[in-house]
């Protein structure tokens, strides 16, 4: 099993639902967040063209934040999820530092805290609280090794890209263009 | 380097990196919101769902509050048999839970007392304030009948405060949603149709071929279904086609975007009509069985060619012809939409006029794709006497004018407020009732005189918004999550109602709107009219000739009915009756004529900018509901402020940098009284500025929100109002950019 994530920018609003839906349904203290906007603008006006991304961790098949870290906190589980148990973690901060996409954050109860892919709502059978609340239905999210799943049906018919593939964390967010 | 908490992240390529959201955050009124013992996720099945329609803006979906075993509101989500929202709430709705937790709700009743010169608010017991209220209801019945106690309104709370006016005697109310809005649309769309849009529109956008965009920025107006549904459009491959001065969010979805210069729309549309005219791809068969007039529209528009309206609109004839065609191609599979928020430029029900003219050209009104045949679930009133007649109302102050105004118009009783304005009917005080009038209603002179003029106003709200400033008395309304309100039945393509009931029990000593309507109704005597309990009463009463329950509707939330008024779209050849006066569509109005307005739209010109100055065009945040949100805890998180967009040219040309602040000063001299950020960006035209509405608050007690950021809406002075209906048109407004603190001088 490898749970991954497609996001279709050519859908995506921008909207700042699935930070609000993450927020509430993960108890994300207000001032931070585990997913967020990027909008990126080109061109010259009326050339102009808008990439808008909701981005998250990108569950690493490659995962640099797992390896540097010292107590182990930060882990890996079934699906390639990567997790940090916050009784572990020292709130050292080397994670943070090797995360090519800044997904980590310091929470301000002393440990470092991340997207999990919902994975408590992945173990009732349910989706994630971004996949789940987005208002264009943009985000696809699974299995990408059942061809079944919503990700892998939604890669198979578009062209995506990854972000930062050069840093060789074989991200698994894919962002369909 | 971008920070973490930046999480609204913007960057231009090629002109380096632009962020939203730099202030500092009070941690400590922050994160006290929050019990902070249950950090981890809590599972759906370890709480309890309660059933309640969001009240964060007008579309109100429907959802389920989650309460955990403390009974703490932990998040809200959409009700998946909500034809509104499909189970998908939008960050507003989502974040709905900030309106519950923020700090700084009005927490109990407050009277404006005057001590040794000085006025300040006084904590008031209920019984005290409303006895107050109601004091001053019966003098002002007394002294100058119920009519001169205006009711100014918006949203769910609304409709418990008119039904006490019209018991009371009083038909004076008005709702920003008519002249500061929507209302232009529809006197255009019932002068073609013979019938209103109206909320939700009744757009068929998820089955279009072709979806039209007129300076309506679907998905960042986050009309909830409309933004789901055009996602939908997309995934089906539909062609949009957006006109706006602004590359929105929409424009960057489409397949054409006209970058138009502003105020020019109506020729644009002209010319489309034209096209679809004379190069002979309009609906034929639609329109002659369906429609009259066309000869003259056709006569009419002959010389609206593409040339003439790229003179004027800068858009290139061959792509006005282009995006004609494209249109033509999809027909009847064709939305040009009404938009929503449309006072712009005093002759706005005539351009709305024509983007239904062209609606019917394009064969699209009743038909697949492009307008359904909304229908609604009456709901059957609760057994009450026959509410009095008022000797005068509003429509008996306008002497003729706006003879097409079927709604209150908010500026005509503001101004009927005022004695030197001379009309014959004088309002003397005002309930201001989940309207925020000071950020809404433009020309701040007028509204300040207005209410320096009555002789009292009471005001019903959640948050210590900016008309409190103003109240004799305010009276602490309890948020949606803590009442109950009247059944939600909305038109839709299926008839459908939606239930809200307390999630929690209200905080401090807040009270719903339907109960401090029924004190206030008692204590004036109108008890009849209160004839239960309480709500629940009422609500079950209605419920069960439904054919549901109080109960069954806690369970469900939504119930649906089947459709009784008939197909939701035109049969093949089907005969049909517009409830036009001739029975058609009318191409040509007859309705219009009778008043003396153009029975034929007319393209006007309309005032462009002096040098140095920018037309101010505002517009929406999808993660803020105009004014009203911008105090709570999770949206102001997602955005704690407005910025000016400015063109890289005009930055260059005032030597802006990107984050800069500046005050704004429009063409009257009026300066913004907060600075505001400046995001240079390629998205805005050269001879424009755009804001996102609602920011700049001045009432201190909003403690992220306040001077966060400028107004528009004090920076709009220049009315053009639509001699048709009373709207009034907004976007005549200019503005320049000043780069030190005004006054500064005079200060130091
Ligand atoms: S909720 Fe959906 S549309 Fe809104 S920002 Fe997130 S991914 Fe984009
Ligand atoms: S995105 Fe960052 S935090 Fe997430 S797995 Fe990759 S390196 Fe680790
Ligand atoms: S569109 Fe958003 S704010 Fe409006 S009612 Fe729906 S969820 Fe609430």
């Amino acid at each position: 099993m490898r749970y991954a994530m497609a996001i279709d920018t050519k859908k995506c609003v921008g909207c700042g639902d699935c930070v609000v839906a993450c927020q509430t349904e993960n108890n994300v203290p207000i001032g931070y967040c585990r997913d967020w906007i990027v909008e990126n603008v080109s061109g010259s006006y009326p050339n102009v063209e808008i990439e808008l991304r909701s981005e998250r961790c990108n569950h690493c098949d490659n995962a640099p934040c797992v390896r540097c870290c010292p107590t182990g906190a930060s882990h890996i589980v079934e699906g390639g999820i990567v997790k940090v148990t916050h009784n572990e973690c020292i709130g050292c901060g080397a994670c943070i530092q090797s995360c090519p996409y800044d997904a980590r954050y310091s929470h301000p109860d002393g440990y470092v805290d991340k997207c999990t892919f919902c994975d408590h709502r992945l173990a009732k059978g349910q989706s994630t609280a971004c996949v789940e609340v987005c208002p264009t239905s943009c985000l696809y999210f699974g299995d990408l090794e059942d061809p079944n799943s919503d990700v892998s049906k939604a890669l198979k018919n578009r062209s995506w890209k990854v972000l930062a593939p050069e840093a060789g964390t074989k991200p698994q967010l894919y962002f369909l263009t | 380097m971008k920070t973490r908490r930046d999480f609204i992240k913007i960057s231009a390529l090629g002109t380096g990196a632009a962020t939203l959201g730099l202030s500092a955050l009070n941690w400590n009124g922050v994160k006290a919101l929050y019990a902070a013992d249950e950090q981890e996720a809590v599972s759906d099945e370890e709480m309890t769902a309660h059933a309640t329609y969001c009240e964060v803006c007008f579309w109100k979906c429907a959802g389920w509050a989650y309460t955990d075993k403390k009974g703490s509101i932990r998040k809200i989500v959409g009700n998946a048999d909500d034809p509104h929202c499909k189970g998908r709430l939008c960050p507003r709705g989502t974040g709905g839970v900030g309106m519950y937790n923020d700090e700084v709700r009005l927490k109990t009743p407050l009277i404006r007392e005057t001590v040794g010169g000085k006025q300040y608010f006084r904590k008031a017991s209920w019984d005290e304030a409303l006895g107050l209220v109601t004091s001053k209801m019966k003098e002002v019945s007394e002294k100058y009948g119920p009519e001169a106690f205006a009711l100014f309104n918006h949203g769910a709370p609304g409709s418990h405060f008119k039904h006490l006016f019209h018991a009371y005697g009083s038909g004076n109310e008005g709702e920003p949603a008519w002249a500061q809005c929507r209302g232009p649309r529809e006197v255009g769309f019932a002068a073609t149709f013979g019938s209103w849009i109206g909320s939700p529109e009744p757009t068929d956008i998820r089955d279009t071929r072709c979806l039209v965009l007129i300076g309506s920025h679907i998905g960042e107006n986050m009309h909830n279904g409309q933004v789901q549904e055009m996602s939908t459009a997309i995934d089906r491959g539909a062609t949009i086609i957006t006109v706006d001065p602004r590359l929105s969010t929409a424009a960057s979805k489409s397949k054409y975007w006209l970058p138009i210069k502003p105020a020019t729309d109506l020729a644009l549309l002209l010319a489309w009509i034209h096209v679809l005219i004379y190069e002979d791809i309009y609906d034929k068969d639609y329109i002659e069985k369906y429609a009259m007039g066309f000869d003259q529209l056709k006569t009419h528009v002959k010389n609206m060619t593409p040339e003439w309206a790229y003179g004027i609109t800068t858009i290139k004839p061959d792509l006005i012809r282009r995006t004609a065609r494209e249109m033509a191609a999809a027909s009847p599979a064709v939305i040009v939409h009404p938009g929503r928020h449309v006072v712009w430029y005093g002759d706005d029900s005539q351009r709305e006029r024509a983007i239904a003219m062209l609606n019917a050209l394009l064969g699209s009104w009743g038909r697949r794709g492009g307008f359904y045949f909304k229908e609604k679930v009456p709901v059957p009133r609760f057994p009450q006497p026959e509410y009095p007649h008022p000797a005068w109302d509003w429509k008996d102050n306008l002497d003729g004018r706006y003879p097409l105004s079927s709604m209150g118009i908010t500026t005509e009783l503001l101004k009927a407020s005022i004695p030197e304005l001379g009309y014959k009917h004088q309002i003397k005080a005002w309930m201001v009732a989940g309207t925020n009038l000071p950020l809404t209603i433009p020309d701040n002179e007028l509204f300040k005189k207005a209410a320096d003029a009555v002789e009292f106003i009471v005001v019903v709200d959640t948050m210590p918004m900016e008309i409190v400033k103003y109240a004799d008395v305010v009276l602490p309304e309890c948020t949606y999550l803590e009442r109950y309100d009247y059944i939600r039945s909305a038109s839709h393509r299926e008839p459908n109602i939606a239930l809200r009931a307390p999630v929690v029990k209200p905080k401090y000593e807040t009270k719903p709107a339907w109960w401090i309507a029924k004190q206030l109704g008692e204590r004036l005597g109108l008890g009849a009219y209160f004839n239960y309990n309480d709500i629940e009463e009422v609500l079950d009463w209605q419920l069960k000739k439904l054919g549901t329950s109080l109960e069954e509707m806690k369970k469900t939330g939504v119930k649906k009915f089947p459709r009784r008024s008939g197909a939701l779209y035109l049969h093949e050849g089907e005969d049909y009756e517009f409830n036009t006066n001739t029975g058609k569509i009318e191409l040509y109005s007859t309705d219009f004529e009778d008043h003396g307005f153009d029975p034929l739209p007319n393209y006007t010109e309309h005032p462009q900018p002096q040098d140095n100055y920018y037309r101010l065009i505002y517009g929406r945040a999808p993660m803020h509901t105009f004014s009203r949100t911008s105090n709570n805890p999770n949206l102001w998180d997602l955005m704690e402020t407005n910025s000016v967009w400015v063109n890289p040219k005009v930055a260059d040309l005032w030597d802006l940098k990107n984050s800069q602040e500046v005050w704004l000063q429009n063409q009257d001299g009026v300066v913004s009284e907060f600075p505001v950020k400046v995001r240079i960006t390629e998205r805005i035209r050269w001879d424009s500025v755009y804001m996102v509405h609602g920011f700049g608050h001045n009432n201190k007690k909003l403690s992220r929100a306040y001077g966060h950021g400028a107004s528009d809406s004090k920076l709009i002075t220049n009315v053009m109002t639509d001699p048709m209906m009373g709207g009034t048109g907004m976007r005549g407004n200019f503005v320049t950019f000043l780069t030190e603190k005004p006054g500064k001088e005079l200060e130091s």
